[in-house]
């Protein structure tokens, strides 16, 4: 493989680890909380709240059901409006971390299901508020659930960053089908899967660890 | 000290209206040990929910020390609630914290600065007994030592009631004994009062002071524990005594030992033999009564089969007894003991060598 390839495949790389890095980051900063207020407002919860509940669950249901694809086309106007422009790397991040918020929101609040509701009785109990019940309780009692959570994120994030290339995002999907596909080159394609296949093993084993090592049960 | 009055509570489920309590007037006095008992569905859960209003009682009052909790806004009842210790029959200890972060959970809620938790939650491990175990997380301790640091963790705050949900119910006979004993001694050393809601007898016999027996959501029996249980009035009591108590006199044995009976009354001619069922209530026989007294009235007395509960020095239950001698002897020992109080008789077989 010459230099020019290498040179290739290493600014991909870095291109997905950006697009995914960042847009996992919106995932993590906006996704938990808004899992957290699905939580607080459903039935039985701590700040129930019908309406609020419905409304969040219509439009995070609405947001997943647009395939990434479309979504990325469909949401052009307002990515140029976030990044500035709605071609490259930083177009791509603003469709990539719409569709991964609302995704990081159902599998956080999958994962804060899993906390015994016995432990929110017990802090009611203690005169917590609901505040301190969230801080003290909810988050600290479903982290290692929440970081398996973040690894689901960032592995479809992967996945779905493969799909910029369709508006100038680059990384390593686009790389694959440029120069694996369109051009004919198969070895590209492979070591494009390979490199693939490294980063989603790393993420999954890393988190599988951290989430084992933060569990008590 | 808690005053529970007019207290009502009814869910609405698909099938329609559940009434959890119809109308429950109780009222617990400062630093007893009060039990509240009753089958599972009697509306256990219901009232202890409310007791602390976690659960929002249709109408009624709670009065904790004169001050009225229903009513009060959820923010007022915060602090209120900080003066009712709870303790789970599944523990409810958070997983991710150590024993000692769990105890002082309530301590951070409630603000209280680090130095004051420190020496706050190592005095609590010292009372239960756990302080070795301190940096252990959940996970690594037995049931028993889980609900020790679920009642330190109940008096972190300095409550002045201990409210225990089904404390033991999780737990092993002997483990049982032991927390029950642990609270016992923290009541008599800090005063506290324990509100105690449960559905083992063995647990109310142990330590409480005064028994609340509950069934379909009202109280059908209140007062004294060994007065309740050793002169049963309601069913629901009855059941409960009687379930601890239950004991009969097997077919098998029973055959056998009629044959005994038969061939040492005809090689003691002048002498009968029976067998009695003695059935004790709210009773102070001593076991003297066996000894001395049969010898006193010329007839031996021997214990076959008994199953009797030691309610706070109250024995109740029922016990199968082999008395022999002369006809006269028999008939005044049986007068002699139908006379102690408690006490009642009824033949199960008589033998005598004139047939």
């Amino acid at each position: 493989m010459n230099p020019q390839m290498v040179n290739l495949l290493i600014d991909a790389t870095l291109e997905t680890l950006l697009m995914v890095g960042v847009s996992g980051l919106a995932a993590l900063f906006l996704g938990v909380p808004l899992g957290v207020a699905l939580i607080v407002t459903d039935k039985g919860g701590l700040l129930q709240n019908m309406a609020v509940n419905r409304v969040l669950g219509a439009v995070i249901n609405a947001t997943r059901s647009v395939p990434f694809i479309i979504l990325m086309v469909a949401i052009i106007p307002l990515t140029r409006l976030i990044a500035g422009t709605s071609i490259g790397t930083a177009a791509a991040i603003v469709p990539l971390a719409i569709a991964a918020i609302p995704f990081m929101a159902r599998v956080a609040e999958t994962a804060m299901r899993e906390v015994d509701r016995g432990l929110i009785t017990a802090a009611k109990a203690m005169g917590a508020s609901p505040m301190q019940i969230i801080v003290k309780v909810l988050l600290p009692e479903a982290l290692p659930g929440l970081i398996s959570a973040m690894v689901i994120t960032l592995v479809s994030l992967i996945g779905y960053s493969a799909m910029a290339g369709a508006i100038g995002g680059g990384g390593l999907g686009d790389l694959g089908i440029r120069y694996g596909y369109q051009r004919f080159l198969p070895e590209v394609m492979l070591i494009v899967v390979v490199v693939l296949i490294v980063m989603v093993q790393l993420i999954q084993s890393v988190g599988d660890w951290i989430s084992r090592r933060l569990s008590h049960k | 000290m808690i005053h529970i009055k007019d207290l009502r509570k009814t869910y609405k489920t698909p099938k329609g209206l559940f009434e959890a309590i119809k109308k429950i007037d109780l009222q617990i006095e400062q630093g007893e040990i009060f039990g509240i008992i009753g089958p599972s569905g009697a509306g256990k859960s219901t009232l202890v929910q409310c007791i602390n209003l976690l659960e929002k009682p249709d109408s009624g009052s709670i009065t904790l020390n004169g001050q009225v909790l229903t009513g009060l806004s959820e923010i007022e009842l915060r602090a209120q609630r900080r003066r009712i210790g709870m303790v789970f029959q599944s523990f409810n200890l958070l997983s991710r914290r150590t024993v000692f972060n769990n105890v002082a959970l309530p301590l951070e809620i409630a603000g209280v600065n680090k130095e004051e938790i420190k020496s706050r939650v190592d005095e609590l491990l010292n009372l239960v007994g756990l302080s070795h175990l301190s940096d252990r997380y959940p996970a690594q301790i037995s049931g028993g030592q889980k609900q020790r640091v679920g009642i330190a963790r109940a008096l972190a705050c300095h409550p002045d009631v201990l409210l225990s949900d089904e404390a033991t119910s999780a737990l092993d006979p002997e483990t049982t004994a032991n927390i029950l004993d642990l609270l016992r001694d923290i009541n008599r050393k800090t005063g506290i009062t324990i509100v105690m809601i449960t559905h083992q007898m063995e647990v109310v016999k142990q330590i409480c002071d005064r028994v609340a027996v509950l069934s379909h959501g009202a109280v059908v029996e209140v007062g004294a524990t060994a007065d309740v249980f050793a002169n049963p009035q309601h069913d629901v009591t009855r059941a409960m005594v009687s379930a601890a108590t239950e004991s009969t006199l097997s077919e098998d044995s029973q055959e056998i030992l009629v044959g005994r009976l038969k061939q040492w009354v005809q090689e003691n001619p002048g002498q009968d033999a029976a067998i009695w069922e003695l059935h004790l209530h709210d009773s102070r026989v001593s076991t003297g009564l066996f000894s001395g007294k049969a010898k006193d009235l010329g007839v031996s007395l021997s214990l076959l089969q008994a199953k009797v509960e030691d309610i706070k020095g109250v024995a109740v239950g029922k016990l199968y007894v082999q008395v022999q001698g002369s006809a006269q002897a028999i008939l005044n020992a049986r007068q002699a003991l139908n006379n102690e109080a408690g006490v009642q008789i009824q033949e199960v077989v008589y033998e005598s060598a004139n047939g």
